[in-house]
């Protein structure tokens, strides 16, 4: 294991973002994720260990009249404590109550999940159908810059994503979504948390009369990164829901994502769960 | 090798403080350097829940933890949950329901079910279920440890009409 030759604990964002300047940083949230990739080899400590636990721009979950902003470092327990997260971004809060054990909710961040980016983190999901994006923060020049990236263009790849090693996530902003907007959340796995998810699909939409509005949709676990289905979602926009449309969105749906084969499923079997699952949440959402 | 950090915290209400490499677990430092043996290593990724203990009032993984993240916080280990209330009646309930048989995961699922006790968290099995997820029992089979914990609640909810808890 590559030696830490220096720890810090900032204490204001500019201190954060001033030591990140450097870039040979390994930021600390949780931990969950870290110490498990660091333990195992698969990741290098930088020379600077950075804990940012203790930086209070990146708490809180706030709602600002359009956005809620999720700071980086709440934890999914808050998440799911969160009367306005369970009331306006339910789909988040589903995904929140299938994520891991009582022990990692209460360390595991919403940050850390999103700058983990692997292909299957539960919060991701929702996160992408609710059309949220990444605040990213640096100090290229000595001033504070902010910038912001929607989620959809944030991840590259398992465990990559468009943050550049001096930039810090300090929050991630959800639009609030229309009236009426429902959603279902679905993880496949045998350990009802602890699993990591064989596939995960978040669905959502607002019922206007007989019709779908706002149809969103988004998998996990079926490719690199999480992804959206938008194809899927023009098959259903504005349609009256029946049989053959449920059909044929299904349809669209796997050759949109075409799920890959790995230790956890085979293609076939990905295929097959997407195929019934996701009939099975537009159902659900139909009916609410 | 990382280099070491000195941190201070509180430990089962008393302050210390230590010399820790920056890279080192919580589990490792209360097991190897505090003689803390109570909180066990199990699996050492978060799966078992045999290190479980409550940092600022809440159960987390002692293995999945830095160590240098302990600084300035407040740590309670099962030594320090069972001479709580709701710990006495946890230990005494785990013991009148044989909820104990190699004695492995015992620790951790009472750090675990204490919280559970203390957050109201223990209400019926379906919620002792779901929150010891995350407590691995390679013995019992769970049942007996269910029953345990229903009854040590049951305790606190008494105890805490009589201003105990
Ligand atoms: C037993 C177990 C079960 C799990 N179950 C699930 C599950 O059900 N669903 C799921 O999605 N995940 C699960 N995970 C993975 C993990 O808990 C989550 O990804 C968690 O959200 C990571 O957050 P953290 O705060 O612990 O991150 P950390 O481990 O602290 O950090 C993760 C990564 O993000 C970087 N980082 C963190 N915060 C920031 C920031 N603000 N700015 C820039 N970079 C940052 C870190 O450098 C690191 O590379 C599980 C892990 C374990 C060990
Ligand atoms: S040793 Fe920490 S969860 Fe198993
Ligand atoms: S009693 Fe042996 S692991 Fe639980």
């Amino acid at each position: 294991m590559a030696g830490i030759e220096r720890y810090v604990a900032p204490t204001t964002l500019e201190e954060a973002a001033g030591i990140l300047r450097t870039g040979n940083v390994t930021v600390l949230a949780g931990g969950t994720d870290l110490m498990p990739q660091t333990h195992a080899g698969r990741l290098q400590f930088q020379p600077v260990l950075m804990n940012v636990r203790r930086v209070p721009e990146l708490s809180g979950i706030a709602n600002q009249g359009t956005v809620v902003r999720i700071g980086a470092l709440v934890t999914i327990t808050e998440l799911l404590e969160s009367a306005l997260v369970h009331e306006r971004l339910n789909l988040l809060w589903q995904a929140c109550d299938h994520f891991a054990s009582d022990q990692i909710r209460n360390a595991a961040t919403i940050g850390g999940n999103v700058c983990n980016a692997s292909p299957a983190g539960d919060t991701l999901i929702p996160l992408l159908a609710l059309n949220a994006r990444a605040v990213l923060a640096a100090k290229p020049n000595g001033t504070l810059q902010l910038r912001r990236v929607p989620l959809t263009e944030f991840f590259l790849g398992p465990g990559r994503s468009c943050r550049a090693p001096p930039e810090l996530l300090t929050a991630v902003e959800v639009p609030l979504p229309p009236a009426g907007f429902a959603g279902e959340f679905y993880k496949h796995g045998t350990r009802p948390g602890l699993d990591i998810a064989a596939i995960s699909i978040a669905f959502g939409a607002r019922r206007d009369g007989q019709l779908l509005r706002d149809v969103r949709l988004a998998f996990g676990a079926v490719a690199p990164t999480p992804v959206r289905a938008p194809r899927t979602e023009a098959a259903l926009e504005g349609q009256p829901l029946d049989a053959a449309k449920l059909e044929a969105a299904a349809g669209i749906a796997l050759e949109e994502v075409q799920p890959i084969s790995d230790l956890r499923a085979s293609d076939w079997y990905r295929r097959e769960l997407i195929h019934n699952m996701l009939k099975r949440v537009i159902t659900h959402v139909h009916q609410l | 090798m990382s280099i070491n950090c000195d941190i201070a915290f509180t430990l089962n209400g008393v302050k210390r403080e230590i010399t820790v490499p920056a890279a080192m677990t919580a589990l490792e430092m209360l097991r190897e350097r505090l003689g803390l043996t109570g909180t066990k290593y199990g699996c050492g990724e978060g799966e078992c829940g045999a290190c479980t203990i409550l940092v600022d009032g809440a159960t987390v993984n002692s293995c999945l933890m830095f160590a240098v993240d302990c600084d300035g916080r407040d740590l309670v280990t099962v030594e320090g949950v069972v001479t709580r209330p709701a710990g006495e009646r946890l230990r005494d309930a785990f013991v009148a329901h044989g909820a104990v048989q190699c004695g492995f995961c015992t620790p951790g699922l009472v750090v675990q079910a204490s919280h559970l006790i203390v957050r109201d968290h223990a209400g019926n099995e379906a919620a002792i279920r779901r929150g010891i997820e995350g407590n691995l029992c390679r013995c019992t089979g769970y049942r007996k440890i269910i029953e345990a914990i229903a009854a040590a609640a049951d305790a606190a909810t008494q105890g805490a009409e009589h201003g105990s808890r």
